[in-house]
């Protein structure tokens, strides 16, 4: 059963990275992306990691790809991005895309396998990475609020119109 | 009872998608969301490693790389934005010069 949900979700998340790289049309592809990311909480669900899905799915399907629709709002291209496409381009990502395909694969089948602890068939709760969190973690998180905070003033202070010139 | 190899060879399917992605479009705001994927393909590779070996610190890391691709999101908006603002298009093949 699990494995059933595993492919139907794997089959949906590769196929609609496909799709966003098919379509032309920008919104499109950020709409494909959102159908991705969904997938990979609900992936993420099946891994065991229920706080992970529930991030995955409010901040990168939600709060990401909502900011990204509003700038393809603001952008708003009338006509689409122009087909033309240099033939070296397709040719020169083939080839890095194959080679980087070969090392990955190469890479994960020479690693040295895990040992296998008894996996925790229910999971993780989210109260075991609160407290991972607050406590072994606490000064990289309180760091992260630092880096949010100082993302916000700066695309503020980027994109706002200058007034005096 | 899922083996991890298998969302390992999505992890790796889906990255390599991201860089052909990355090659493949012309426009910065499609670039941006290929990075995206592979950083969302980078999750799935550690979850699967903390589900397989019982490591809960691993399900910190991605908290901790959503967070930063949120905020690198913004940022890069942001300067798409400014690209458009001066150049009116957010073609590559537009962008030549250094200078702005």
């Amino acid at each position: 059963m699990m494995i059933l949900l595993f492919f139907v979700l794997s089959v949906i998340c590769v196929g609609s990275v496909l799709g966003m790289i098919i379509s032309k049309n920008q919104a499109y592809s950020a709409l494909f992306l959102v159908l991705a990311f969904s997938c990979l909480g609900g992936l993420f669900g099946i891994l065991g990691a229920p706080f992970m899905a529930v991030v995955q799915i409010i901040i990168y399907a939600g709060a990401i790809m909502v900011l990204f629709i509003f700038v393809i709002m603001m952008i708003n291209l009338r006509k689409g991005i122009s087909p033309e496409r240099k033939k070296w381009t397709l040719a020169v990502s083939a080839v890095i895309a194959v080679v980087l395909l070969a090392e990955l694969v190469f890479a994960v089948l020479g690693a040295s396998p895990m040992p296998e602890t008894a996996a925790s068939a229910s999971g993780t709760s989210p109260t075991d990475i609160g407290r991972l969190l607050f406590t072994k973690y606490l000064y990289p998180f309180e760091i992260t609020s630092v880096l949010i905070i100082s993302a916000l003033v700066g695309a503020i202070v980027l994109v706002k119109k200058r007034e005096k010139e | 009872m899922i083996p991890a190899s298998y969302f390992f060879l999505l992890s790796v399917i889906l990255f390599v998608l991201g860089i052909i992605a990355f090659f493949l479009k012309r426009d910065l705001i499609t670039q941006l969301m290929s990075v995206e994927i592979m950083l969302n393909a980078a999750n799935l590779a550690f979850l699967a490693l903390a589900k397989s070996s019982n490591f809960l610190d691993a399900q910190v890391i991605v908290f901790f790389i959503i967070t930063v691709a949120a905020a690198e999101a913004a940022i890069g908006l942001a300067i798409i934005m400014l690209i458009f603002r001066q150049k009116k298009s957010i073609k590559t093949e537009d962008m030549r010069s250094m200078k702005g």
